[in-house]
């Protein structure tokens, strides 16, 4: 994998899956059509100013609520190359790796990047460097299935992989 | 080795003699679903992924309950594409309107989870089921794409949490106060990654319904799964329901929790979250200045007959407020029936409300009652999120369903007794 750049997106604590995707959108099921609505509800602005290959930054818990898929499935599809959050939501977190959304567990980094701030992110080591301040931080390693599974390519060519195996 | 409840249905599911938190398990799957928003993605997964059969037709559903009866065309697309899977795959299970129910109503109701199960749901409020004593937990649709063809799902064996609650229950205090009261002292992280464990002679002493209404709201909190020891209120429950072998089980006296919090039954009020977080709770009597426009009765958390009768015996002889817009929504057909029989809907149109086939329909801001910009509606549903019933400026209070009703009546957050209902329900004297 190689590494990410682009520019920093900050969000406070507790963003919630309706502010990801708001359930009005719902009925609808593919990335394209997604994305334009992308938090809508917590910055109606943003969807029309996030480039390719930008990230989010944000507090605690991020992507709390609902299991829809559609929020890492619009976030992706609106260009976002990666969410670096002080924690994650647990489904929000399954959901992620499973459809291929990189996401990382950074306190300090949090703490430290600005808004608009340039990122530059590699994803193996977990090194996170701040562009605009020249600070470096370190990500949480990923748990070690967690890195089976990306280099699987994500949970349905593990699980095929996992099934004949057997 | 002393484990939990969890930990004794998962090490049980994995084929293993223990297991500890932390630890990953693959689990043999119950049971799996989806619904109208998460099944069509996984459906397209599965077959993208070149999956050709399920795991087993009689344990996988794709249940269409949150657009329907559909909203739109979109919606209706969505549950076709649903209806076709189940017809290709023959799948035992498939109900549409005029059969279907609101999921986490519906899936106990019907015998398709039990206690011991390990159920994986492609809905958040999955969680439900852990009131029969299964540990159940949602998911995506991706998850369910990988369940319904492998019938197996990775764990990461969850640290429990224990929430005991002694003693008795004030008048008016329900199942619902009880979890929006734990989620307002613990916060909606509070239980992140948790399996929360609810027990106590107040628990106890709670119906099946009451205990559904505990767990489904443990997502609210970030737990992974609620459960609650299964007891012969479970077992009477699951009589005549269940068509496979339960699988009954309780935590050693021994088994350790991460945290334990007790709280007394009678210092738990009457409680409303206030928008836009669900652990944004205050004391419901204590919000009388918050005029409201509609209340929803219904929905996964409180739409099952004991709810309905709740909100009946506080609607009886009353008349909605003129300014509020009340709409009742019986979760599942069969509660819908018995509603009916019992003359619940004589009151409900009596007191002028509306009552609508089973949905999820507003909860989530789809249908049979969306919220305008600057509304207000308190609502027996589970999530007070931004836009979650509407217009993103619109505002959601969450509430059990005595509270929901007389506020329905007063036109603004009330209790009860503040709208002149008896001291205790059914007209019970002062306790």
């Amino acid at each position: 994998m190689t590494a990410l750049r682009g520019k920093a997106w900050t969000f406070g604590r507790d963003i919630d899956t309706d502010l990801i995707i708001a359930a009005r959108y719902l009925n609808m099921a593919t990335a394209a059509e997604l994305a334009p609505h992308v938090m809508e509800d917590a910055d109606p602005t943003f969807a029309g100013k996030v480039k390719p290959g930008d990230m989010i930054v944000a507090q605690e818990n991020f992507g709390c609520g609902s299991s829809r898929e559609h929020a890492p499935m619009a976030l992706k599809g609106a260009g976002v190359s990666l969410v670096i959050a002080k924690s994650f939501a647990r489904i929000f977190y399954r959901n992620s790796f499973n459809m291929g959304l990189p996401i990382l567990v950074a306190p300090e980094a949090v703490d430290g990047i600005k808004e608009g701030d340039e990122l530059q992110v590699d994803l193996n080591s977990g090194e996170i460097e701040d562009l605009t301040s020249g600070k470096k931080y370190q990500a949480q390693p990923l748990p070690e299935f967690m890195q089976e599974l990306v280099a699987a390519g994500g949970l349905l060519p593990y699980l095929k992989k996992h099934a004949a195996a057997k | 080795m002393a484990m939990t409840m969890t930990e004794k249905i998962l090490a049980r599911s994995a084929g293993k003699e223990s297991v500890e938190p932390g630890e990953l398990v693959m689990a043999k799957l119950d049971f799996c679903f989806g619904n109208d928003v998460t099944a069509p993605v996984a459906v397209d997964e599965f077959e993208k992924a070149g999956f050709k059969q399920v795991f087993d037709r009689e344990r996988v559903l794709l249940i269409p309950d949150h657009w329907t009866p559909n909203k739109d065309i979109k919606s209706a697309g969505l549950v076709k594409q649903m209806r076709e899977f189940s017809k290709k795959h023959d799948l035992t299970h498939w109900y549409d309107v005029g059969r279907v129910g609101v999921e986490h109503a519906f899936l106990p109701e019907q015998g398709l989870v039990g206690p011991g199960d390990v159920v994986l749901g492609a809905d958040s409020h999955t969680c439900t089921y852990g009131a029969l004593g299964a540990f159940a937990t949602g998911a995506g649709s991706t998850d369910l794409a990988g369940a319904m063809a492998t019938g197996e799902a990775w764990f990461r064996v969850p640290e429990s949490h224990r929430f005991d609650f002694e003693g008795t229950l004030g008048p008016y205090v329900t199942g619902k106060d009880i979890v929006l009261f734990t989620i307002g002292q613990i916060g909606v992280d509070g239980a992140l990654y948790k399996a929360m464990e609810f027990t106590g002679s107040a628990i106890r002493g709670l119906s099946m319904d009451a205990r559904f209404t505990i767990c489904n709201m443990a997502i609210e909190a970030g737990g992974k799964s609620g459960i609650i020891a299964p007891d012969e209120v479970t077992k009477a429950y699951v009589k005549d329901r269940l068509e496979r072998e339960a699988w009954y089980c309780e935590s050693d006296p021994d088994a350790s929790y991460e945290k334990t919090y007790s709280w007394k039954a009678e210092e738990i009020p009457l409680m409303v979250s206030k928008p836009h977080l669900p652990s944004n709770t205050q004391v419901a009597a204590e919000l009388n200045d918050i005029g409201l426009d509609q209340a929803v009765i219904g929905s996964c958390t409180n739409g099952r007959i004991e709810d309905l009768r709740q909100a009946a015996d506080i609607l009886r002889g009353r008349k909605v407020h003129k300014d509020v817009r009340c709409i009742v929504i019986p979760a599942t057909q069969a509660i819908w029936k018995q509603a009916m029989d019992e003359g619940l809907f004589e009151v409900f149109l009596e007191a002028e409300a509306a009552v609508s086939a089973p949905t999820c329909g507003p909860c989530l801001g789809g249908h049979m009652g969306v919220l305008a910009k600057g509304e207000r509606a308190i609502a027996t549903t589970n999530r007070n999120f931004v836009g979650r019933m509407g217009d993103p400026e619109s505002e959601v209070y969450l509430a059990g369903p005595y509270v929901a009703a007389a506020s329905a009546v007063a036109g603004h957050v009330a209790t009860p007794e503040q709208i002149g209902a008896p001291a205790a329900p059914g007209g019970k004297g002062r306790s």
